[in-house]
């Protein structure tokens, strides 16, 4: 009788630790993040993008990337995804004939592939040793070789499929776009946005180029009006032209609690390659659960000095086992 | 309570060279030829793992399904020390060798894939850190729980070596290892689910929620019970011993119990966030969540009453489905269920060497296992059986 009591209380203490252990409240609920004030980033306006790739080019000088080859001939850097050497694409959609530029159907129309540099980034939550880190004022996501351990769960986690990883390279490294900052000290700001000459790809400050997205998503397709091109607030290089047959959707937004990086198309965005997300980013979702139950290590503190209290009792059994030993042995 | 007398353990004894042996030491080889490519020229060379899936078998099976399956240590330990049920005392140390051996490897497993080993102390520098990071939290409990078994599990050393000083005041400590030796595995193997949450909607919704600790911890108690029902077995046969049908019988009931509350919360969890539709799509990953579930199921069919619990046979196959529904779990969740937001274009499977190097860490952990049981007291007296 005595024993199954005692293992009542020990089913009925045990459950409550794993109980809590396991199904706490979310007492620390992580908000999403969202960007610094003085973010910096880019626009991409698809409408404006004419596909000549210098961004791509421009892309692997700045970051002293190889050429990457995809045809017979290994004349041309020719990627065809981003990857530990190509931080920068140009990708196409296509549709039927391929009459229309930014056209949904019968026509084709063109989305840049690179770092978000998302308000509040998967890779920089997941990162076990702080080698993805968001910088506090201008929000750059970055990458510190020197820290990686190399466990790429960046590249799993992130929902844009941007860090990349050199799998041919014993001692291989993440690559990905870090917005140039390398090149500031020089007076240069990103180059893929500074050899642009459509000013699809705009520099600038986050909540300068929002502004400019939802001046242009405001004015009527075929009309004509201004647009900047390198850097919003640099110096003078706009052009006039046509407005675009925008959607009515600034990618980056809210998507995930924002991204630095904003884009603007005539196309569906999941059809071009960006993902629908929503406004609660999956940082905060995963921090907020892992905190609930290892914040301060107030509650595995907690679980272990019920189980260490309850171990005391019950690991008798183990000092009689090796007591019968003893007795067997010298017998 | 305490005057249970158990057969004390003892070394098997026996040849180290039999064919068993033989198999292992050949798999070995062939794993440390393939590890010296991928050292030399990256994991490229030996690995199909890609940008879209970047976590291949050497990071979903020998780590993550590899701990999983070493949970056997962690939940017979909760029921002899924390349920009080002294009986199973004779499962412990095989159970808790068996963990040893499983996470020391997963552990040292991890190195094979990490693209900048070198740097792996970081992990626990605190001025590299991330708190935030569910992997930090795994690999310093895996870390730490490894140090904890190999201290729950010198008491075997000392007797070997003679030292019945050190192990008496080893002992009089040894219930807080214990204790640590049961929140560790609680935190790791929950946290080994959470690692999906960040990953987000390219998790399909069947493995994606934020339940997932608690299905993690569940799966691993219950993992850990199947896999004593497996090794009991294995060991048995092999070594022509008498299988504990006395204490699994019992111990499968308790597992079965456990996997009725995994089951509820599973479906539970599944239908309150309405992601039961996805089982209904003509889809693979549907397909691989019923083969799963029809694992988990499969043992109350297999052992639902006391007449087949001992039925030795039975018992093996209730934990085959319990182990093969475990790595299910995993595989389907980090894998089969898993795809890149950014386009269909990306495929995985694993390349030969990557498999070989998943069996030549099988082998060790038997080699290891054949080694330690034969020359070092772990299993229980066979004569001394007590006829319950």
């Amino acid at each position: 009788m005595d024993s199954r009591r005692d293992f009542l209380k020990g089913v009925l203490a045990g459950g409550a630790a794993i109980t809590t252990a396991a199904v706490a409240p979310p007492a620390c609920a992580r908000e999403t993040h969202s960007r610094p004030a003085e973010a910096l980033g880019l626009l991409y306006d698809a409408t404006l993008c004419i596909g000549c790739k210098a961004c791509v080019a421009a892309c692997k000088e700045a970051n002293n990337n190889p050429p990457e080859f995809s045809t017979q001939d290994h004349l041309w850097d020719t990627p065809l995804d981003t990857s530990g050497y190509t931080f920068n694409l140009i990708k196409m959609y296509r549709n039927g004939t391929m009459e229309k530029k930014d056209a949904e159907v019968n026509g084709f129309a063109f989305m840049k592939t690179s770092c978000m540099h998302c308000a509040d980034p998967s890779c920089v939550s997941a990162c076990p040793v702080s080698a993805m880190t968001k910088d506090p004022v201008t929000g750059i996501v970055a990458y510190n070789a020197d820290a990686c351990v190399g466990c790429r769960y960046c590249v799993v986690a992130c929902p844009f499929g941007i860090p990349k990883y050199q799998y041919d390279s014993p001692a291989g490294k993440i690559g990905k776009c870090e917005l140039c900052r390398h090149r500031y000290k020089d007076g240069h700001y990103s180059a893929c946005a500074e050899v642009c000459p459509t000013g699809a790809t705009l520099y600038g400050k986050s909540s300068d180029l929002l502004a400019e997205a939802k001046r242009r998503i405001a004015l009527k397709p075929g009309d004509t009006t201004r647009y900047p091109r390198g850097k919003i607030g640099g110096p003078d290089q706009s052009y006039e032209a046509p407005v675009g047959n925008y959607l009515q959707h600034v990618y980056g937004e809210t998507e995930y609690g924002g991204t630095q990086v904003l884009k603007l198309s005539a196309v569906n965005f999941e059809k071009v390659g960006m993902p629908n997300l929503p406004p609660k980013s999956s940082a905060a979702t995963s921090e907020t659960l892992q905190h609930s139950l290892y914040g301060g290590l107030l509650m595995p503190i907690a679980v272990l000095g019920a189980l260490s209290f309850i171990a005391r009792r019950n690991v008798h059994d183990e000092d009689d086992a090796a007591g019968n030993e003893t007795q067997e042995k010298s017998s | 309570m305490s005057q249970q007398q158990h057969a004390a353990p003892t070394p098997i004894g026996g040849s180290l060279m039999n064919a068993a042996t033989l198999v292992c030491g050949v798999l070995i080889a062939i794993m440390m030829s393939i590890l010296l490519v991928r050292f030399v020229f990256g994991l490229g060379a030996a690995t199909n793992v890609n940008d879209g899936f970047s976590w291949g078998i050497w990071v979903v099976f020998d780590v993550m399904i590899g701990s999983a399956l070493a949970c056997g240590g962690f939940s017979v330990a909760l029921l002899v020390y924390i349920f009080n049920k002294g009986e199973y005392h004779p499962l412990v140390r095989p159970a808790l060798l068996a963990s040893l051996f499983g996470y020391t490897l997963a552990g040292g497993g991890i190195f094979f894939d990490l693209g900048r080993w070198w740097n792996f102390w970081h992990i626990f520098w605190p001025s590299y850190s991330n708190p935030n990071s569910v992997m930090f939290e795994v690999a310093v409990c895996v870390t730490v729980y490894i140090l904890v078994m190999w201290i729950e599990f010198s008491p075997v050393f000392l007797e070997k070596l003679g030292l019945r000083d050190t192990k008496k005041k080893l002992n009089k400590v040894l219930f807080f290892f214990i204790a640590l030796g049961i929140v560790l595995p609680m935190m790791h193997q929950s946290s080994l689910g959470t690692m999906l949450v960040v990953m987000g909607g390219q998790v399909n919704p069947l493995w994606q929620t934020p339940a997932v600790p608690l299905i993690y911890l569940l799966t691993a108690i219950i993992i850990g019970y199947g896999v004593v029902l497996f090794e009991s077995c294995v060991a048995a046969a092999s070594y022509r011993r008498k299988i504990e049908l006395n204490l699994l019988n019992p111990m499968s009931k308790i597992m079965l119990g456990v996997l009725g509350v995994y089951l509820v919360v599973r479906f539970g969890d599944l239908i309150i966030r309405g992601a039961m539709g996805e089982a209904f799509k003509p889809s693979v990953m549907a397909l691989a969540f019923w083969v799963e579930n029809i694992c988990f199921i499969a043992p109350f069919f297999l052992i639902g009453n006391v007449v087949a619990r001992r039925n030795p046979a039975r018992l093996f196959l209730a934990g085959i489905a319990i182990m093969m529904g475990g790595i299910l779990l995993r595989l389907n969740g980090f894998l089969i269920g898993y795809e890149h937001y950014t386009g269909h274009g990306w495929s995985y499977f694993p390349s030969f060497p990557e498999v070989m190097v998943t069996v030549g860490m099988f082998a060790v952990e038997v080699l290891g296992y054949i080694i330690i049981t034969r020359r070092f007291p772990v299993l229980p007296r066979d004569d001394a059986q007590p006829a319950y």
